[in-house]
């Protein structure tokens, strides 16, 4: 459950973050300002804020439309959406960063030469951009998969039983904090070892083609 | 927009101002002193020392702040020997065990941050500072310090920030500081968008007001890489 909600958010950040530094690069004044202004405020207020807005703010819209098409009583996210749209907002913010600055390290002359060659803007987009942009852009990615995975800690608030919540169950039920926290705290640390080696091992693979220095 | 609910709201929310500072700024302070240490060890090229830093910062960067708190204020007290020992009275207390959490976790993000700055000094420096004649003391204290501080300044602030952001969690262990004020607050009145604004205005402030610092700081202690002042320039022009 922890890796379902984390990759799910993962997804929702990448698709905003791409948005964002779409934004942040080729759009006019109003779209930079948007995404100055969600990139500001997103990395400055605390993740948990994040989910709870989302967690409980979520019922206060969604009621109203609930009621409009004859729902009774409460509506609101289920815990899982609530947490994955929580946590793909404030990763967006980061992964805006991050791909604006690995789209920085795109030559231009590489953008110059598949226009030269006739590439229309999607065919340059797809050939040249995705894949450049993505290989500076992995040991960042790397990074926010880690924030992400650590963040997803937090969603146990919201009831959502992933590994942190199932300990916390345990451990009461068990009167054994300590070993269920730890047992969390281990599997925390497998997930994030092996996701960090197979990003590396991908890092040699994307970058095979580059001069070390 | 409900501007009375607004207000009220950050009548009710600005109480747990100076908590959250507390957290951050005691948490901040200790962890300095132990990410120092733990830099130092890394650096120190004894094995017996640096095995043992390497392995606290890899657990304490790769599992989530709230699990470690978790583990300190529930966990502890699983044990009969921590809850007879005279350590007890603070670890009972909500708010030490959110500070011990906070600085231990700080402590080894920072000790990366000073361990790139120590780094980053260059060589020649430190052997002028050698062949001038400074003890090893003086060299720490007067150079390598100094110009690692300088170089660590930018990470640091936003380690800063995170600290800040991270006070949040305590929250979750019934401490009433910002964050906690607030999911109290949506829990009585339903109106989270409305409390979300107030509360997420709150830590933009400090934010902000912590990111100028560091700037500050950062401008005072680089004044080698501010233009020259107009004046200078004239005067220079012929030297």
């Amino acid at each position: 459950m922890t890796i379902a909600v984390a990759l799910t958010g993962f997804v929702f950040g990448s698709l905003i973050g791409t948005l964002g530094a779409w934004a942040k690069i080729g759009g006019g004044a109003l779209a930079r300002g948007v995404a100055d202004a969600y990139t500001t405020v997103l990395r400055g207020i605390p993740d948990l804020l994040v989910i709870y807005l989302f967690y409980f703010g979520s019922s206060a819209v969604l009621t109203p439309i609930g009621r409009f098409f004859g729902a009774e009583g409460f509506v609101s996210l289920p815990g899982f959406l609530a947490g994955a749209l929580a946590i793909g907002v404030v990763s967006g913010a980061y992964f805006t960063e991050v791909f604006r600055g690995a789209y920085n390290t795109v030559s231009r002359g590489e953008l110059e030469a598949a226009t030269a060659t006739g590439m229309t803007r999607l065919l340059r987009f797809r050939r040249i951009v995705v894949p450049l942009t993505l290989r500076f852009a992995l040991p960042g990615l790397g990074n926010v998969w880690q924030q992400v995975l650590k963040e997803s800690a937090l969603i146990s608030v919201t009831g959502l039983v992933e590994i942190l919540r199932q300990s916390q169950i345990a451990a009461g039920s068990t009167r054994q904090p300590f070993t269920f926290f730890m047992a969390a705290a281990v599997l925390y640390l497998v997930i994030s070892t092996a996701s960090g080696w197979s990003l590396s091992r991908a890092e040699a693979h994307f970058t095979r083609g580059l001069r070390r220095a | 927009m409900d501007f009375a609910f607004l207000y009220d709201t950050l009548l009710t929310l600005l109480p747990g101002v100076p908590l959250t500072l507390k957290l951050a700024f005691s948490a901040v302070a200790l962890g300095a002193v132990l990410a120092l240490g733990l830099a130092m060890m890394r650096l120190s090229g004894l094995r017996a020392l640096d095995w043992p830093a390497r392995v606290y910062v890899f657990l304490f960067r790769s599992t989530p702040l709230l699990v470690q708190i978790f583990l300190i204020y529930y966990g502890l007290g699983q044990f009969r020997e921590v809850r007879t020992s005279w350590l007890w009275p603070f670890l009972r207390e909500p708010y030490w065990c959110a500070v011990l959490a906070l600085t231990l976790n700080t402590a080894a993000y920072a000790s990366e941050i000073f361990r790139g700055g120590l780094l980053a000094v260059p060589h020649g420096q430190v052997e002028a500072a050698r062949a001038a004649g400074m003890s090893r003391g003086l060299l720490f204290r007067r150079i390598v310090l100094p110009v690692a501080i300088r170089q660590a300044l930018p990470a640091y602030g936003s380690e800063l920030i995170l600290m800040i952001k991270a006070t949040a969690l305590a929250s979750i262990i019934t401490l009433m500081e910002v964050t906690g004020l607030a999911a109290k607050l949506i829990a009585e009145t339903y109106r989270a968008i409305e409390v979300f604004i107030v509360a997420g205005s709150i830590y933009l402030v400090l934010n902000f007001v912590v990111t100028r610092l560091v700037l500050a700081a950062e401008r005072r202690l680089t004044p080698h890489l501010r233009p020259a002042p107009v004046a200078i320039l004239n005067d220079g022009g012929a030297a």
